[in-house]
């Protein structure tokens, strides 16, 4: 390989960390949130898609990619509030449940968004991290995401409320016993299914990302499965939001290696590096679980993580 | 009947008249008329001959992608990655197709099916060795072997099994002429379907009247007691998914070998996803599964004519099956209430009884 190609794949990882990772965050944050009160939503895949295929119909309709961003996370949260109740429900399964709300989702983003294939709608601005470089590779792999601040901060936000505020030690005692929770006279339900809703909220904002950044369009196979990964980014960071952005980083990397391969003239394997982040997520559980013992770190009310 | 069988059978149907029905309040808002959609569905899927054929065609890879989520479910697991041994299983088809040297007729084609049998037992029999072996949770790593599964097929199919010829849709070698499966007594409806309702009916017949049958739904009623009785769950369990697995492999031989001839990427069609949705409904009992399996291979036979006639995109089908899938898990809740109590009270505050209320307002 010449240092041009060099250049090249380096530059297209570094891009795919900074924008294939900006939804991993969101969703893995999201599902964070989500796991943290004790639930399990695999359904972030069609909040993902639909809040995507809903920030982009606002972004196209308002003319303001924020107007967008915010319909976005409201979509999310719809969706994932619904989850939520359901699985209040006597004798409704979380995991069926996220399944259903996976293809529901889905089914209306598309139904919705049949119109909006064709349209370009106006993008959230970048934020050009590489103006001291003269490669036009490395400067397009640098301009980043404004959401990307805005995920970061959220995730030390979540650290924090996690251990520091009574909001947090609530989702958290929901979490990891009920029973406690109850005795202490908090609803049990009540927490879950807020914690749900911002959950999907977060979630949203990842699918806002999708359609107003990277790729930057609406089509119908915007997502490859990210929000379904969202649960194994989850347990690959040990449910610590700080962890998190560590996960998204490494996820977007694997997942951007393809692409980058491709960019720098070696097309071989294309698919194949494409199922990286879900080789790796199994590698990763292979390695850290153990037959008959919890998670470290898993909230103990999981039914995921027997 | 008992009051869990009616339950059983009155609840899922219930679900679905309900789905029906949001689903027309749904469309109304597009400015189409919901009775004509109903009308429309229930010709599309069942209002003549050729309507028939279609949905028994698209009926028998339900069926055993049901079989890959009810089989597993029996010894208490969740496995809802299919379309993985879906698309291994076409893949298998199609390259031991091209690669053995194969008698033709029916011996050929079951050599064909059981390669991609195999293959699917192989990777769901993974999903439930890595649970039992490595503690890793079926449902996450089946949905990850399914991606992967994806990865490779694209990878195979675009690469070394690519036959040259396939220029615009890469595509492996077509199966000769005579392993394919084809239509029974001159009808579209191949003899896939036969396949499906043997593989619904030996399975029920195996999990209700075998010795080892009964022993996975010990398993998976009641880990405790099985571990008190000394059965052995870990290969109990692992046999399950691999017989699920089995029969997902098998349903994309199936496809392979009767519909598209060779494998490529219309294979996938999210069959293995439809099929988590009937196992539910049919609550993971192999004989409920083939009249649900018909249902819903009906509402994807009618999906097309509701594009073609009333213009609706052609997600609908998607969003119907989303809001009876949704309907059906909620109808669960329904399960212990006493209909009697509520039917004789009717002055009792309306939590109590209409609880089906909050189920249908719920749905946006």
């Amino acid at each position: 390989m010449t240092p041009d190609q060099w250049l090249a794949l380096f530059a297209g990882i570094v891009g795919g960390v900074l924008r294939v990772g900006t939804p991993f965050l969101f969703v893995s944050l999201g599902e964070c949130l989500t796991e943290k009160s004790g639930r399990i939503n695999l359904g972030l895949e069609g909040v993902l898609v639909l809040s995507a295929m809903t920030a982009f119909g606002a972004a196209y309709l308002s003319g303001s990619p924020w107007v967008g961003v915010l319909a976005g996370a409201v979509a999310g949260g719809l969706l994932a509030a619904l989850h939520g109740v359901l699985c209040s429900l006597a004798r409704v399964n979380d995991v069926a449940t996220g399944i259903a709300l996976m293809l529901l989702g889905t089914g209306l983003a598309f139904y919705w968004g049949k119109p909006l294939i064709q349209p370009q709608a106006p993008q959230i601005p970048a934020i050009d991290l590489g103006w001291w470089s003269d490669s036009p590779a490395l400067r397009s792999a640098l301009s980043v995401n404004m959401l990307l601040p805005l995920g970061l901060l959220l995730a030390v936000a979540l650290y924090w409320a996690f251990k520091y505020t009574r909001y947090g030690l609530l989702v958290r005692m929901a979490g990891d016993s009920a029973h406690a929770a109850r005795a202490l006279g908090y609803s049990v339900v009540g927490i879950r299914v807020v914690a749900t809703t911002l959950g999907g909220m977060v979630a949203g904002l990842g699918g806002a990302s999708l359609t107003l950044f990277y790729p930057g369009s609406w089509n119908e196979g915007i997502s490859s499965g990210q929000g379904l990964i969202a649960v194994a980014l989850v347990i690959f960071a040990r449910w610590s939001p700080l962890r998190c952005i560590g996960a998204a980083a490494l996820f977007g990397g694997a997942g951007a290696l393809g692409p980058a391969l491709q960019s720098a003239g070696i097309g071989w394997g294309y698919h194949l590096f494409n199922t990286l982040p879900y080789a790796l997520t199994l590698l990763i559980l292979v390695i850290t679980c153990k037959p008959g013992t919890v998670a470290q770190g898993s909230p103990g009310e999981l039914s995921s993580t027997r | 009947m008992n009051r869990d069988t009616l339950n059983d059978i009155a609840l899922p149907i219930a679900a679905i008249a309900a789905a029906l029905g949001v689903f027309g309040v749904f469309v109304s808002f597009a400015g189409v008329n919901p009775v004509d959609v109903w009308l429309l569905l229930f010709k599309g899927a069942f209002g003549d001959w050729f309507s028939w054929q279609n949905t028994l065609q698209r009926a028998a890879p339900l069926m055993l992608t049901a079989l890959c989520v009810a089989v597993p479910a029996r010894a208490g697991l969740v496995v809802i990655g299919g379309e993985g041994a879906l698309v291994l299983g076409g893949l298998a088809c199609a390259a031991a197709a091209h690669s053995l040297p194969l008698p033709g007729g029916v011996v050929g084609s079951a050599v064909v099916c059981a390669a991609g049998a195999l293959a699917g037992a192989l990777w769901v029999g993974l999903a439930g060795w890595l649970r039992q072996y490595r503690g890793i949770n079926e449902t996450i790593s089946s949905l990850l072997l399914a991606y992967i599964a994806i990865g490779i097929f694209k990878h195979l199919v675009e690469g070394p099994l690519r036959d040259p010829a396939s220029l615009n849709k890469p595509s492996t070698h077509s199966l000769p002429e005579s392993l394919a499966i084809g239509g029974i007594a001159g009808s579209d409806v191949h003899w896939g379907l036969v396949l499906g309702v043997a593989a619904c009916v030996g399975l029920g017949l195996w999990m209700r009247w075998s010795a080892s049958g009964f022993a996975v739904r010990v398993v998976g009623g009641n880990p405790r007691a099985a571990q008190l009785v000394g059965l052995p769950a870990s290969r109990l369990i692992v046999t399950a998914c691999a017989l699920g697995g089995a029969c997902a492999g098998l349903a994309g031989a199936v496809e392979v070998a009767a519909v598209h001839t060779n494998a490529n990427v219309s294979l996938i069609a999210f069959y293995g996803y439809t099929g988590i949705l009937v196992s539910f409904i049919a609550r993971h009992h192999p004989l409920a599964i083939i009249p649900v399996a018909i249902l819903f291979g009906g509402f994807g036979a009618a999906g097309s004519m509701l594009q073609r006639r009333l213009g609706l995109p052609d997600a609908s089908v998607l969003v119907l099956q989303g809001i009876a899938f949704v309907l059906i898990l909620a109808s669960e809740a329904l399960r212990d209430v006493d209909w009697k109590v509520v039917l004789r009270l009717p002055k009792r505050p309306p939590e109590t009884g209409p609880s089906g209320v909050v189920v249908g307002g719920s749905v946006p």
